[in-house]
């Protein structure tokens, strides 16, 4: 069961964000990227598998700054190929991302053919659209996302796609497909450092040219901000025996206790 | 040259469990009588399953693969009573269990949740708490007393101050902080901090098993290190002071390296003229397992505590080299909720009810990772409410004079 | 901006979700400024008398098709498809759940369009539609123009009030036909949650837990607190996740929406999934160390103490508040 994996690097919201001297996209100089959250929980529902069925695990990305570590940290924990595309701005709209995902996939030898192709549902970036949908759109194959359980048998991969109130669904998609993950069976694994690095020595990492490709229109922004607060909590301060006693005050005189 | 060194350099000086016999103190380790004492006094005997005389045992018998299997050893929380206690002399602490942590550590199925997230967030951020290392120094900012960066005022100090994690971001370590930069001060030292550069000294991680994290942060601070000139190394940090102090020189940075405990107490002729206010507590004073049992200094935090007008001295059951460790070496800091799911008992909890029976008023500790320790484990206690946990950098400052 | 403003009506199991009314709310707007009518389109099977609740829309069109009965995205977004490609709207509000998303985002993919995400506010403005799009799980707020055709938009809960979408006009319903191919996906059940767990939609008072609770265990000084308060625990996603409490207990996007009397978040930063579902708490109290969390924005009270230094000293004092009254 050969699973692909595509994976991007968001921006780091430990720390703060500013808006760059455009006005209208982030400020590089501090901005440290991350794994997308939802991707690294692909990446290790993609592990499950190949952990159960064998298999082999390939992972495709944009290169960015740090993505090295990002690879050599998911090889270390058991993916067995990692490509990157290379010679693009590390900063695209998600559309344009897809495009080029799907031209490399199309055209790029080796590939294909995978039962399944799993990626994060979501990222906090995706100003323009998700990944997955268009992804399958492209290549034909049948989309699901916000799955947080796959299991897989034959040609066909069952899936659980969470909807609201802890209520679930349960589908059959015929494979080959494309996951959109929300979230993995369990959350990510932990890889020792020195895994990491001996996968530095052993392993490569394969490069291939980004394709040209047209961004796709019809989104433009205008102009970025941090959020106006429209309004704020009404701070109490004090130790927090103090805070509790001005708590207490307050849920009586609203006859909450 | 004996036959012991040829065949050590042709490890490259590196002890592994399968040439421990190499080396003198890997020998030692052979020299297990199995008495048991190790397993008596480790304070989670009960829980570890491999206590070392067990594991020295099942080495010698060819079946070691059975200990790196079980997730036991997670609870060895490297408080090197153990080693303190052998009659034999065998380094447990500092030679075996270090060996056998990063086996049973790399074969984990799983590692507790808080865990992992303590070690990727120190491998991302330089820190367990995953706060932003460009919030490293913030704390400086509101010292009373200036606390200057190295890299900012650009010149030599006499003392370099290792700030560490927890004191630099918890709020109690802040307390700790600005005390010991009062401290400083009063005693006329020139000192900086290495700012928001400055990264976990990864002690813990190392003892954990996890020895690649603790490479890394060593390189990382070695380099920085090395960028600047001062004299000596002072630091609040107990594990800290360990990793610099016996681990450093051998990955090339040899630095003269003090607690500040101990070095405050060097300096009680200077300090204790300016220790004016009278405290009127009882203090009983919890050895802490890196300052006490791995590195012998017992007397001088007494000797620091007594300085102080008011203060009275009461000892508990357990101390000195008996001391029972806060459970937060080796990992232990954030695998709470994994020993309670297991059943162990909260090392905090068993050592603050120790304090408790000492009718003291004041716990005072050396370690930046006792303090919220202990004041979570008093608030449980009955009788906890009456005592206070206090860094013995915060009481001396409260002594001080204006 | 020629076309009609359509609103995907988001119904699921003969329930409407309180999205679908929002969306009406906002739509209603977008159509008065963009002097276009608002339709609202609903997909499904024997659905009819549903449809008859939009009242708030102009018109409502009704597609009725055995292979829309269950959720299954792609019929949806094949449905919408063929009903754009006939009549050509100038937009469509995708409600931005977890149900209705991968409609919108299949759909956008089939027609070759960019999907606009994260939108919690849109107006129509000088002939193209100008969003404000929530980015950076809420760090950021980016003004956007959309010029793309159909204007396919992913629209957060809470961009408007519900009520302010609900109408008591018995809504003007036109039957639409679409054919529909037998999709490659199959669903098979629904999965709910165990019975026999607290009901936290149905509390009064919710102690909820986030990230900031740090361990399973620290969760009891939480239930210590919602017992003396008379309330129940709920959480956010991460702990959730960890497995330190049920899904039942979960609020937020893929969770409960609760609107109870008191909601104390201990520890939660507030991210824009976990304020969807108790932004309509009565009384929002939140204790959270970083005076920036998100969380402060929509709470009325707030306190930057240590949580599991909060947690038992409130209960002490609620505990004396109760013993002596």
């Amino acid at each position: 069961m050969d699973i692909l994996v595509l994976m991007k690097v968001v921006p780091d919201v430990v720390e703060e964000l500013e808006v760059g001297p455009d006005g209208k996209s982030l400020d590089t100089s501090f901005l440290r990227t991350i794994l997308n959250e939802r991707d690294d929980h692909a990446l290790e529902q993609a592990l499950i598998l190949k952990d159960k069925h064998g298999g082999k695990v390939t992972l495709l990305t944009l290169d960015a700054p740090d993505i090295d570590d990002v690879l050599f940290t998911a090889l270390a924990k058991g993916a067995d190929r990692a490509v990157k595309i290379c010679g693009v701005e590390s900063v695209q709209s998600t559309q344009t991302v897809v495009r080029i995902f799907s031209e490399v996939i199309a055209k790029t030898p080796g590939l294909l053919p995978v039962d399944l192709l799993l990626t994060g549902v979501s990222a906090i970036d995706d100003l323009d659209g998700l990944m997955a949908a268009p992804i399958a759109q492209q290549l034909g194959w049948p989309y699901t996302g916000v799955v947080t359980q796959v299991t897989m048998a034959d040609k066909t991969a069952t899936v659980i796609k969470e909807f609201a109130g802890g209520v679930r669904g349960e589908y059959d998609v015929p494979m080959p497909a494309v996951l959109g993950i929300q979230a993995a069976e369990k959350p990510p694994r932990y890889v020792p450092v020195a895994k990491v690095r001996a996968a530095m020595k052993s392993v490569t990492i394969e490069t291939v040219d980004a394709p040209a490709v047209e961004a796709m229109a019809g989104v433009e922004v205008q102009q970025m901000a941090k959020p106006q607060v429209a309004g704020h909590a009404e701070m109490l301060e004090g130790l927090p025996e103090e805070v509790a006693g001005k708590i207490c005050e307050l849920l009586a005189k609203r006859g909450l206790i | 040259m004996s036959t012991a060194t040829a065949l050590a350099d042709n490890d490259n000086g590196v002890m592994t469990l399968e040439n421990l016999a190499r080396f003198p103190e890997g020998q030692k380790v052979y020299s297990c009588m199995q008495c048991g004492t190790c397993a008596g006094t480790c304070p989670y005997g009960d829980d570890i399953q491999f206590p070392p005389r067990m594991i020295i045992a099942m080495l010698q018998a060819g079946l070691i693969e059975e200990v790196f299997a079980s997730p036991g050893l997670l609870n060895c929380v490297t408080c090197y009573a153990c080693m303190a206690k052998c009659p034999r002399g065998i380094k447990l602490t500092e030679v075996l269990l270090p060996l056998v942590k990063e086996q049973v550590f790399t074969h984990l199925k799983e590692v507790p949740a808080e865990l992992q997230k303590a070690l990727e967030n120190t491998m991302r951020y330089g820190n367990p708490l995953g706060e932003s290392p460009r919030k490293r120094a913030l704390w400086a900012k509101s010292s009373p007393v200036p606390v200057p960066v190295i890299s900012e005022i650009k010149r030599a100090v006499d003392v370099l101050w290792f700030v560490e994690c927890y004191p630099a971001y918890h709020p109690r370590g802040n307390d700790a902080c600005r005390a010991t930069a009062k401290l400083f001060k009063a005693l006329g030292i020139d000192f900086a901090i290495l700012g928001n550069e400055e990264k976990c000294a990864g002690e813990c991680a190392r003892m954990l098993g996890e020895t690649g994290l603790f490479e890394m942060m060593t390189d990382s601070n070695l380099k920085l290190l090395r960028k600047y000139k001062f004299n000596r190394i002072v630091t609040g940090a107990a594990h800290a002071y360990d990793a610099i102090k016996h681990k450093y020189p051998a990955a090339g940075g040899d630095f003269e390296v003090h607690h500040t405990t101990p070095f405050f107490a060097q300096h009680l002729a200077q300090l204790k003229p300016k220790l004016t206010k009278k405290l009127n507590y009882t203090v009983t004073y919890h050895d802490a397992c890196a300052l006490g049992r791995h590195n012998g200094f017992y007397d001088e935090p007494r000797a620091l505590l007594q300085a102080i007008p008011g203060v009275k001295l009461v000892e508990m059951t357990h101390n000195g080299v008996n001391s029972i460790c806060c459970g937060g070496g080796g990992g232990g800091m954030w695998l709470d909720t994994y020993y309670a799911q297991k059943g162990s008992e909260r090392l905090s909890e068993r050592r603050a009810k120790e304090a408790v029976e000492t009718g003291a008023n004041v716990l005072a500790v050396s370690c930046p990772y006792e303090v919220s320790r202990f004041e979570d484990a008093l608030k449980g206690l009955p009788g906890g409410e009456r005592m206070v946990v206090r860094d013995v950098v915060e009481l001396l400052a409260e002594a001080l004079e204006d | 901006m020629a076309g009609n403003i359509w609103v995907l009506a988001e119904a699921s199991r003969g329930q409407f979700s309180e999205i679908t009314f929002e969306l009406l709310a906002l739509g209603r707007e977008v159509a008065g400024q963009a002097g276009a009518p608002l339709e609202a389109v609903l997909l499904g099977s024997n659905a009819r008398e549903l449809a008859q609740k939009l009242g708030a829309a102009d018109a409502v069109l009704y597609a009725d098709n055995a292979a829309l009965a269950d959720p299954v995205p792609e019929s949806a977004a094949a449905a919408l498809a063929q009903l754009i490609k006939e009549r050509q709207p100038a937009a469509v509000l995708v409600p931005l759940t977890n149900i209705s998303v991968d409609v919108g985002v299949v759909l956008a993919a089939q027609l070759g369009v960019p999907f606009l995400n994260y939108c919690k506010d849109l107006k129509a403005e000088g002939g193209n539609l100008a969003a404000t799009c929530v980015l950076y799980g809420g760090k950021m707020e980016a003004t956007v123009t959309v010029s793309a055709k159909p204007a396919i938009i992913g629209v957060l809960p809470g961009a408007r009030s519900a009520d302010a979408g609900r109408s008591d006009k018995v809504a003007a319903v036109t039957d639409v036909a679409v054919s529909l191919a037998e999709q490659k996906l199959r669903f098979k059940r629904y999965l709910d949650p165990a019975a026999g767990d607290v009901d936290i939609t149905k509390q009064n008072i919710l102690v909820s837990v986030g990230r900031g609770i740090q361990t399973k265990d620290n969760i009891e000084l939480a239930q210590e607190l919602a017992d003396v308060m008379g309330g129940a625990v709920s959480g956010s996603r991460p702990v959730i996740d960890q497995g330190w409490l049920p899904l039942t207990r979960q609020v937020g996007k893929s969770g409960m929406n609760v609107k109870p009397k008191l909601y104390l978040a201990l520890g939660i930063s507030g991210a824009p999934e976990h304020q969807e579902g108790m932004r309509g708490a009565q009384t929002i109290i939140a204790i959270n160390t970083d005076a920036k969390a998100p969380i402060f924005n929509i709470a009325h009270y707030g306190a930057t103490v240590d949580l599991l230094e909060l947690a038992p000293a409130l209960k002490e004092a609620v505990e004396k508040r109760k013993q002596g009254a």
